[in-house]
């Protein structure tokens, strides 16, 4: 039980796809200009990464080991595709703001890295517990993005007013911004893992 | 005249990295060094260009005629790119082995550059407004587009790699070092690539 805790809580902190391990960065980037698109995103990805993480797991003694990655994308293609047209139809507006983000998680190299290197070769329970703590970390942090940059850069948070209007940096809400705040982000990560070892 | 307005516009105005976010991976991974860049750069262009025409012809003469369009542009696509990279690999290395070694390295890595992928979707989805009227690109303008992306990520990547190579030699702060401070290096390059907005 603590091992299934552990595959759980690896994706929060230790292994963070994005503060640590530097995957997935173009979606981190380009949507976390609120915290509500950083989420939703987040949210997006979570799913297929778990949904991919299962239907591999179960299909790991079916599929030939020399086109294992090609049957690996093609699975999460089709996740990608059912979120793509489930978010068309019922948040029609996050969508749009989203854009060709939705799509892109297909190459999101977080989801193929665990379907490569866990469920593959692990069984079904682990390997969802992997996915979903691997989606909520970076989920975590591209909501913690879209948290500092909405609040810099439009004084709000989740759309609720904390600082004046006079207040806002534009620049941080512009792509510049998004590459400096991510940068501030992973120092700070940074400087506190250095510090715990 | 068309056609530069589109380059221009992909080079400068909207280049790929700084502010379309489209294939940030390759571009801090391949920074390092200025001769990685270059040849990163040259996959990219070449690998980009060809994936464009193939993706835009599969959907404008298979995927619409049979309604799958709506729903079967991304795995189509994916596989397709994949089965591409694959294919150039080993064509290459039968015809030209001195460009296999030169760009050998890069091509697999190109197949998870969300640019290509990037680029193939916008192209057949997005409607551009070049000359006037909304409208979504034609073969001719989606090749030229596709070129000017990929010169445009082949500028990013060079420059950053250029400005990287001095950085590595200054004194950053302890948890600055490496990733945090080439990211905010991005950070002011995309600041002084803003200075095109409004340009074309």
């Amino acid at each position: 039980m603590s091992n299934n805790l552990q595959t759980f809580t690896r994706g929060f902190i230790k292994e963070n796809p994005i503060l640590v391990l530097l995957l997935g960065c173009c979606p981190t980037l380009a949507t976390t200009t609120s915290a509500i698109n950083g989420m939703s995103m987040g949210l997006a990805t979570t799913f297929v990464l778990i949904m991919s993480n299962l239907v591999i797991s179960l299909l790991k003694g079916f599929i030939p080991d020399k086109v294992r990655i090609p049957c690996f994308i093609v699975v999460i293609a089709s996740f990608v595709t059912i979120v793509q047209l489930v978010m068309q139809a019922y948040v029609p507006d996050i969508y749009e703001t989203l854009g060709l983000f939705i799509p892109l998680i297909v190459v999101n190299c977080i989801v193929l890295g665990r379907a490569e290197a866990f469920a593959s070769k692990n069984p079904v329970w682990p390997s969802i517990l992997d996915g979903t703590g691997m989606g909520l970390g970076f989920t975590f942090a591209l909501t913690i993005l879209g948290c500092i940059r909405e609040l810099l850069g439009s004084g709000t948070m989740f759309g609720l007013r904390i600082l004046p209007e006079t207040a806002n940096i534009l620049l941080f809400i512009l792509p510049p911004g998004a590459f400096i705040c991510l940068g501030f982000l992973i120092a700070i990560v940074n400087q506190f893992r250095k510090e715990s070892h | 005249m068309k056609y530069l307005i589109i380059i221009l516009s992909t080079i400068l105005v909207n280049n790929v990295i700084f502010s379309q976010f489209l294939g940030i991976c390759p571009f801090l991974g391949t920074s390092k060094k200025t001769s990685t860049a270059v040849g990163m750069s040259a996959a990219v262009i070449f690998v980009m260009t060809l994936a464009t025409l193939v993706t835009w012809l599969v959907n404008q003469y298979i995927l619409i005629p049979l309604g799958l369009d709506k729903f079967m542009q991304t795995i189509a696509f994916i596989l397709i790119i994949a089965a591409l990279v694959q294919m150039v690999e080993i064509i290459l290395k039968k015809i030209s082995p001195s460009l296999y070694t030169a760009l050998g390295v890069f091509l697999p890595l190109i197949t998870t550059n969300c640019a290509v992928l990037g680029v193939a979707l916008t192209v057949v989805t997005k409607p551009f407004n070049y000359g006037g009227v909304p409208h979504l690109l034609s073969l001719g303008e989606s090749m030229v587009y596709a070129v000017g992306i990929a010169l445009g990520f082949g500028l990013a990547l060079v420059l950053f790699a250029g400005i990287r190579e001095h950085v590595e030699l200054m004194e950053a702060p302890k948890g600055m070092k490496g990733t945090p401070i080439a990211l905010i290096v991005a950070g002011i390059l995309a600041m002084a690539f803003m200075g095109f907005t409004g340009v074309v």
